[in-house]
């Protein structure tokens, strides 16, 4: 029964926070958005100390049931153990007890408690659960569920149906599918052969609850009247926490599965409260610091960026062929509207890739620099930031970015343009334009005559950059190609104007 | 194969004799000069026979329904490349021969420069007797004589004929009376043509018109000095009174009173008059519940006496099944049925559709949009009724997501009104003089009100 509730939550949690990262239409935020904002890491980052407080306060009565249910890493790894369970009864059985490797979970955690503090951004989402799996369900999950989309858009526009439109799949950025790739390899390994390894050796939000659910008020208790010490729920046991000699089970592993208890055909174990008395001494957990961090210099692999736009092979013959546009240098990267500022945006995602798999206008895309691999960033080749969206500012569960409404975007500069007047037509090709100006959305570029002397000269872009918020319209709408005539450069601070 | 191609001949054969017959008869009826004369012959057992006219000046029968080579279908070559499907096209003009056609319509642009060559490797496969062949001038870009002379020539080996049955100076109109000048009479070019007739490779010299009413009478009296043969307007009953330039009206009663032969372009603008508002469309069912909605357009444009032939840019095998229909025989409008259509047209005047006949002569777009599509597009959803006023509207959420999702999967991004820079080198291009920059322009502001729910 209690294994049985368990898998059912935990099927609802998985497919819920997979869906968040798989509809791209933004419908189902509204409803499962909270999903995302429970995540342990994003609501340290996010400095939720409500929902920190409830998550620890459930592991002290009932056990690390976060990891069972909630943490969709540690349910995937479920499914992979399961599957790989139901190939062979043997295989069923294949778990045998190990003693904690203390000096490895703890070695980690304290890892990622200093790369936390040193900003190493890179390396926190790394290890971060939450964010490994967003990493795979964007990368690998969402590919599939877009293409499966457009099928069903394909056929339904051969149906004169309007209920799907098709998106478009594209490779974000090839190093952080890498790093999606091989953290699917890692964990798929780790789980295909022995369960939770990952969760009770590397996960350091695994360890951070084990301190609490040592003292769990509830937890599987083995009556040893009734073990026949026939050891099955120890071979069952995917985090090797049953020590079946000594009848004792390492309560800082135990995920409360509750697999032993089915398990057990004499009925000896059971899910009770611990303790006789109520009341506990408290420990308080090693939250991690919201700390200052400073830059690191990275060394490693030298990661190209996600400029190799695929060819769009669609010229027809009446058609003009359209360069693909190149990625500018922006001397400072731009973050969403409500990041607030480059750093804040910086220290509190932990590189989920929620907002990328959510963003319609194919703005944002996980960075490919070394500080910040996987953390998102824009650029404006295939899209601009539009006016009426807000979604990544609604998804965002770690606080990197801000909930704001379409009216304060539409104040809120997040860069400004620059023009670049050997790149614009209207001295390139002699032709009037101005389709800049045409969808500035905030009336910041203004249309002068080349010659100001000559009222009959052709009229150039200027930027206002007082009024500028860095949407990008510009920059995706100039016809020169492949670099912009227009760019928008990041700002390190958003303002408000 | 063998037994197909001889049953074709016999048919053809049998409808020759029949047309002799037919021509007798039609000459018998010869009320005036230069007046084209209708003859329909029965010789087929089951369908009618298509309706002919003949051309005063050579005496031969011209089938009311024409071929207009501007609309064969494409296909993608092995390089994604657009094509004309050839075996399609050599589908469709043998069933059109079978059934009567003898006109075929054809220009050395139309189709990015592919038509003429499609249109004859399909006709050569018959005897050069059995049609007529119509190509044109379009020297829009280079007014040399040198350059005139390298299309002229390259017509007659892509025809794979030796003489053309009916020539026209493509679209003059444009750029007034000094256009012509420009394209046909400083450079010598017409005097050239006029002497092609002499000797005959050239049957029939003519031209085809887009433009205003002063352009037009120049060019009629100019028919004392060049004796046009016949003269190619758009007329349907729509431009009929309600025309940008000189109105079909104006233009085919000063063709009639100096009985020059009328051949007809557009008379279904390219398929605006067969995919028309729900209630325009439910008003002709009403009237006739048996005829396409195309059909209204086809037999407006075929009713008139001085129409040698009515063109129409069939794409598809059902296209021309239902003009054959239509024309074998034509079942002329009565006037009851002409005041009926001259209601409708006001109603369809009342529309917001952008005149867009899909003829793709502004195209390509050297920034890369897709002009027409993004027009077709629009007309569609106006057509529909899927174009909001406000939010206020009561099908305005449905609406939107129609215009929205159909304009993706109509135009690519990149293609589409945004992208627009509105340099205007499209706009003298336009037969239907559309202001494209302008219409764009405000197509992409309502899109950009639809996404931003500021309707």
């Amino acid at each position: 029964m209690l294994r049985k509730t368990r898998i059912t939550l935990a099927s609802i949690f998985f497919i819920g926070i997979t869906l968040l990262f798989l509809d791209f239409t933004g419908t189902l935020h509204a409803w499962l958005g909270w999903m995302a904002k429970i995540q342990f890491l994003p609501a340290v980052l996010a400095l939720n100390l409500a929902v920190v407080a409830i998550l620890l306060i459930l592991t002290l009565l009932f056990g690390r049931v976060y990891c069972s249910v909630i943490c969709p890493l540690g349910v995937m790894q479920d499914i992979i153990s399961w599957i790989h369970g139901k190939t062979k009864k043997k295989n069923r059985f294949r778990f045998s007890y190990s003693p904690a490797r203390n000096w490895l979970r703890y070695g980690m955690l304290a890892i990622f408690i200093l790369v936390l503090i040193l900003g190493v951004h890179s390396l926190v989402a790394l290890i971060a659960p939450y964010s490994a799996y967003g990493r795979i369900a964007s990368n690998l999950f969402a590919p599939l569920y877009g293409w499966g989309n457009n099928l069903l858009a394909w056929i339904s526009e051969r149906a004169g149906s309007y209920a799907f439109y098709s998106t478009e799949v594209w490779l974000k950025s090839i190093s952080t599918f890498v790093v999606a790739a091989a953290t699917f390899a890692v964990i798929f390994a780790l789980a295909w052969k022995n369960g939770r390894t990952w969760c009770n050796t590397i996960c350091p939000v695994g360890t951070i609850l084990g301190f609490f659910s040592r003292f769990s008020l509830f937890a599987p208790v083995i009556d040893t009247e009734k073990c026949r010490n026939c050891g099955l729920c120890g071979r069952q046991c995917k985090a090797s926490c049953i020590d079946m000699k000594e009848h004792k089970i390492d309560y800082s592993r135990c995920v409360a599965c509750m697999d032993c208890i089915d398990t057990c055909k004499d009925g000896a174990i059971h899910y009770a409260c611990r303790y006789g008395k109520a009341g506990m001494k408290e420990k308080t957990g090693a939250a991690p610091d919201q700390g200052r961090r400073a830059f690191m210099i990275g060394t490693g692999i030298v990661l190209t960026s996600a400029a190799t736009a695929s060819a769009q092979k669609k010229v027809d013959g009446g058609l003009a062929p359209i360069i693909d546009k190149k990625v500018p240098q922006r001397s400072t990267p731009l973050v969403p509207a409500g990041a607030v500022s480059l750093k804040n945006f910086t220290d509190h995602c932990t590189g989920c890739q929620l907002c990328v798999s959510v963003c319609p206008n194919q703005v944002l895309r996980p960075s490919a620099s070394l500080m910040n691999l996987m953390q998102p960033q824009m650029s404006y080749e295939r899209g601009y930031c539009r006016p009426e969206c807000t979604r990544c500012s609604e998804v965002c569960p770690a606080g990197a970015i801000l909930e704001i409404t379409k009216e304060e975007k539409s104040s809120i500069q997040i860069g400004h343009a620059v023009v670049d007047l050997s790149l614009c037509l209207v001295n390139t090709d002699e032709v009037k334009c101005g389709n800049c100006a045409r969808h500035c959305p905030a009336g910041a570029i203004r249309m002068v005559h080349r010659n100001p002397d000559d009222k009959n000269s052709p009229m150039i872009p200027t930027v206002d950059e007082e009024r500028c918020i860095g949407c990008g319209a510009c920059e995706n709408l100039c016809p020169a190609r492949p670099i912009s005539a227009i760019k928008v450069e990041g700002h390190e601070v958003h303002r408000t104007i | 194969m063998k037994h197909d191609i001889n049953r074709r001949e016999f048919i053809r054969r049998g409808g020759a004799a029949a047309l002799a017959i037919g021509g007798l008869s039609a000459l018998n009826g010869c009320t005036g000069k230069g007046k084209t004369q209708e003859t329909s012959s029965s010789a087929d057992a089951g369908q009618g026979e298509m309706t002919y006219r003949i051309n005063p000046k050579t005496g031969e029968k011209v089938s009311i329904l024409g071929y207009g080579c501007m609309r064969w279908p494409m296909i993608k070559d092995n390089e994604g490349k657009d094509i004309i499907d050839q075996e399609a096209v050599n589908r469709l003009i043998d069933h059109a021969l079978e059934n009567g056609i003898n006109y075929f319509d054809t220009a050395p642009m139309y189709l990015q420069g592919q038509s003429e060559e499609a249109t004859a490797n399909a006709l050569v496969r018959h005897p050069r007797e059995s049609y007529y062949l119509a190509t044109k001038m379009s020297n829009f870009g280079d007014f040399t004589y040198k350059g005139a002379m390298e299309m002229y020539s390259r017509s007659f080996k892509r025809l794979q004929t030796d003489y053309i049955d009916y020539y026209l100076l493509h679209s003059l109109g444009g750029g007034g009376i000094e256009g012509f000048n420009r394209r046909f009479v400083d450079n010598g070019v017409i005097d050239f043509l006029l002497k092609e007739r002499e000797a005959g490779r050239i049957r029939n010299l003519g031209f085809s018109f887009h433009g205003d009413k002063e352009t037009f009478l120049a060019l009629m009296d100019l028919h004392e000095k060049y004796h046009w043969d016949f003269v190619m307007i758009q007329m349907n009953y729509l431009d009929w009174t309600h025309a940008w330039g000189a109105t079909a009206e104006f233009m085919y009663t000063e063709l009639e009173k100096r009985g020059i032969p009328v051949n007809i372009m557009e008379p279904l603008l390219g398929g605006r008059l067969s995919k028309v508002p729900d209630h325009i469309a439910q008003r002709l069912k009403e009237r006739n519940p048996q005829g396409s909605v195309a059909s209204w357009a086809f037999r407006f444009a075929g009713s008139h006496k001085g129409v040698m032939t009515v063109l129409s840019g069939m794409t598809y095998m059902e296209h021309l099944q239902d003009n054959l229909k239509t024309f074998s025989p034509l079942v002329p409008l009565v006037d009851e049925e002409f005041a009926f259509l001259e209601e409708t047209a006001g109603l369809l005047a009342s529309y917001p559709t952008v005149p867009c006949n899909d003829c793709k002569y502004c195209m390509p777009c050297p920034y890369g949009i897709d002009i027409p599509a993004i027009l077709l597009h629009y007309n569609k959803c106006v057509n529909e009724g899927n174009i909001s006023q406000s939010q206020q509207d009561e099908n305005y959420r449905k609406a939107r997501r129609i215009y929205l999702v159909s304009y993706d999967r109509a135009v690519p991004a990149l293609r589409q009104a945004d992208h627009c820079i509105g340099c205007n080198q499209c706009v003298e291009h336009c037969p239907q003089k559309i202001n494209i920059p302008r219409e764009l322009h405000k197509i992409d502001r309502y899109i950009e009100k639809l996404k931003q729910e500021t309707l």
